[in-house]
């Protein structure tokens, strides 16, 4: 049953069979079907809204689903006990959306808290091992900030640093570098990369770039409305022939050119009276 | 189609109140678990390897206790005189204005120490207790330490509880100590008794038993103010504007939570 049976080097190492979830009653995934395997990078693709970050939040064991079955390292989230589940969340890592820092702590604090509350390291150790984290992604120097003095990109890169700060068994992070500039962002990107090649370490990664999909993905998964609309390799998606597809591979965002009448058809053109907007 | 689902303005009354009534439950439930869940980290934090830490509580004991010193000790000597002013006036109508300061000891330990005490780390700190969670679970910081695998509860709340468990006494003693020798000055001011003599009065009329009814009382009002910010707290939705709403919530219902409290806590030790 548990996935010791099932040991190969290719091991599922997050099972998602059937899941459904709602937010109220409105439903935000249908019965979802994803296996991500062992030491491999699986990237998440879909428009804004289509449920990428409610499925993380359900892999994480945030939310509750209202059906289907999730397992991640053997552990099945739906009937794991609270101390299954603790013991799950130290071999993973999650750099959110948003950041997520701790407002109140520094950003070496930050990257530090994991370590201070969950190993025996002593002070010194904890530091060397932040401060080593931080200097991978760029932050070296910054130590000493509060959340609210970085830039966006600090504060996802910063959220990078701690997610990877007990070096994780799997990985997860919503949106990298999204809002960094190109640098950077092909930093991450090599940075990830460099997980899974070192450390054999299960990267899930959300993003809205193809660029960096493209570069780093082992396989992809695309969701579209709460359905998974295509999973498999770069090369297979590259040649899929489902239109929504294609669209998807060919709305690059960066490529868009606008057109100026349009533009202001639509800034003008909604059917709310603009005087009434307070 | 409407009519079928048209309800009169008594049954959606009644509804209204139903709901309320329901949430309001639901608020209770919620400030068991979590003080039951607090006591258990406090107590077996430790074995789990999760201990509920020293330097967080201090933190906390910081925050609501000795900040809150300087205004708690503005306001209890200002009540410790306003209490003088009156007792003195009332008193004077049978031409017993000695007499006014068994008046003062007793209203002053049992009833306004602990209340004004209460009051004030209501509106301080169990405020911002109920931001501090909100604006983290906006932010998803809740989430981030959950992922982590980091009690939120043990982290968060329990030494907040603990603090304001232990620092509303605390805060209500220094009151009472500020506050009595506030009135005995003025005492002595208007009355010509010294301070020695006022003192020894003091001790004669005060039992132990005084002081460890506004000092219970208050330990009581410290939960209740703990309490009510984290639920508050835990329920913001919706960014800024629901912090604030929240905020305020836990200030009005903290407040309310300890008046009826010490009423009926008056009302079972008094009588
Ligand atoms: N806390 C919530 N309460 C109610 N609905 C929510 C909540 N979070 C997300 N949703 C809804 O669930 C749907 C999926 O949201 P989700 O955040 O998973 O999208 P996403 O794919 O991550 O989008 P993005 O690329 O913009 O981050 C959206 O329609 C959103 O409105
Ligand atoms: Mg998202």
């Amino acid at each position: 049953m548990t996935s010791a049976a099932s040991n190969s080097n290719q091991a599922n190492i997050i099972e998602i069979r059937d899941l459904v979830a709602h937010y109220g009653s409105r439903q935000v995934l249908n019965s979802v079907n994803l296996d991500v395997r062992e030491g491999e990078i699986m990237v998440i693709m879909g428009g804004s809204g289509s449920g990428k970050s409610t499925l993380l939040r359900h892999v994480l064991a945030l939310e509750h689903m209202t059906s289907g079955t999730v397992r991640v390292l053997g552990v099945d989230l739906g009937t794991a006990t609270t101390a299954h589940l603790a013991d799950l969340r130290k071999k993973i890592g999650v750099a959110f959306q948003g950041g997520a820092l701790f407002s109140s702590i520094n950003v070496e604090r930050n990257v530090m808290l994991p370590l201070y509350e969950l190993t025996d390291l002593d002070p010194m150790q904890m530091r060397i091992m932040a401060r080593m984290k931080l200097q991978v992604v760029g932050l070296a120097g910054f130590e000493q900030l509060m959340p609210s003095e970085l830039s966006g990109g600090m504060i996802k890169r910063a959220a990078f640093a701690r997610a990877i700060a007990m070096d994780p068994r799997i990985l997860f992070c919503d949106e990298p570098s999204a809002g960094l500039d190109p640098a950077v962002a092909s930093a991450i990107d090599d940075l990830i990369l460099g997980l899974r090649d070192a450390m054999n370490m299960t990267i899930v990664v959300v993003t809205h770039e193809l660029d960096s999909a493209f570069k780093i993905a082992d396989r992809i998964t695309v969701l579209d409305q709460g359905d998974v609309l295509f999973s498999g390799t770069p090369e297979q998606l590259r040649n899929h022939t489902d239109e929504r597809i294609q669209n998807l591979l060919n709305r690059r965002p960066q490529d868009d050119t606008i057109d100026p009448d349009d533009y202001l058809r639509r800034l003008t053109g909604t059917g709310d009276n603009p005087s009434m907007v307070l | 189609m409407t009519s079928v689902f048209e309800r009169s303005p008594t049954i959606r009354f009644l509804e209204r109140i139903g709901r309320g009534v329901a949430r309001g439950l639901e608020e209770i439930g919620m400030s068991a678990g979590f003080l039951v869940e607090s006591l258990y980290w406090l107590l077996f934090g430790h074995g789990q390897r999760q201990p509920v830490r020293p330097a967080s509580i201090f933190q906390q004991m910081m925050d609501v206790g000795i900040r809150a010193v300087p205004i708690i000790g503005v306001l209890a000597a200002t009540i410790g005189v306003m209490l003088a002013i009156q007792g003195i006036y009332t008193l004077r109508t049978f031409g017993a204005e000695s007499r006014v300061t068994i008046g003062i000891a007793l209203s002053m330990t049992r009833e306004f120490a602990p209340l004004i005490t209460g009051i004030l780390v209501a509106g301080r700190s169990g405020s911002a207790l109920a931001a501090r969670l909100g604006t983290m679970k906006i932010n998803q910081e809740i989430d981030a330490l959950r992922v982590m695998g980091i009690n939120p509860v043990r982290f968060l709340i329990a030494p907040a509880l603990l603090g304001c468990v232990v620092m509303v006494p605390t805060l209500t003693f220094f009151s009472d100590v500020v506050g009595l020798w506030a009135a005995g000055v003025f005492v002595g001011m208007d009355l010509g008794m010294s301070m020695v003599s006022y003192a020894e009065e003091l001790g004669r009329i005060l039992t132990p038993d005084d002081v460890i009814h506004g000092l219970g009382k208050s330990a009581i009002f410290g939960m209740l103010i703990a309490l009510i910010g984290v639920v508050n707290g835990t329920l913001v939705t919706g960014g800024a504007e629901g912090v604030g709403r929240c905020t305020t919530r836990a200030v009005v219902q903290s407040i309310a939570a300890i008046v009826v409290t010490d009423m009926v806590f008056v009302f079972v030790t008094t009588r």
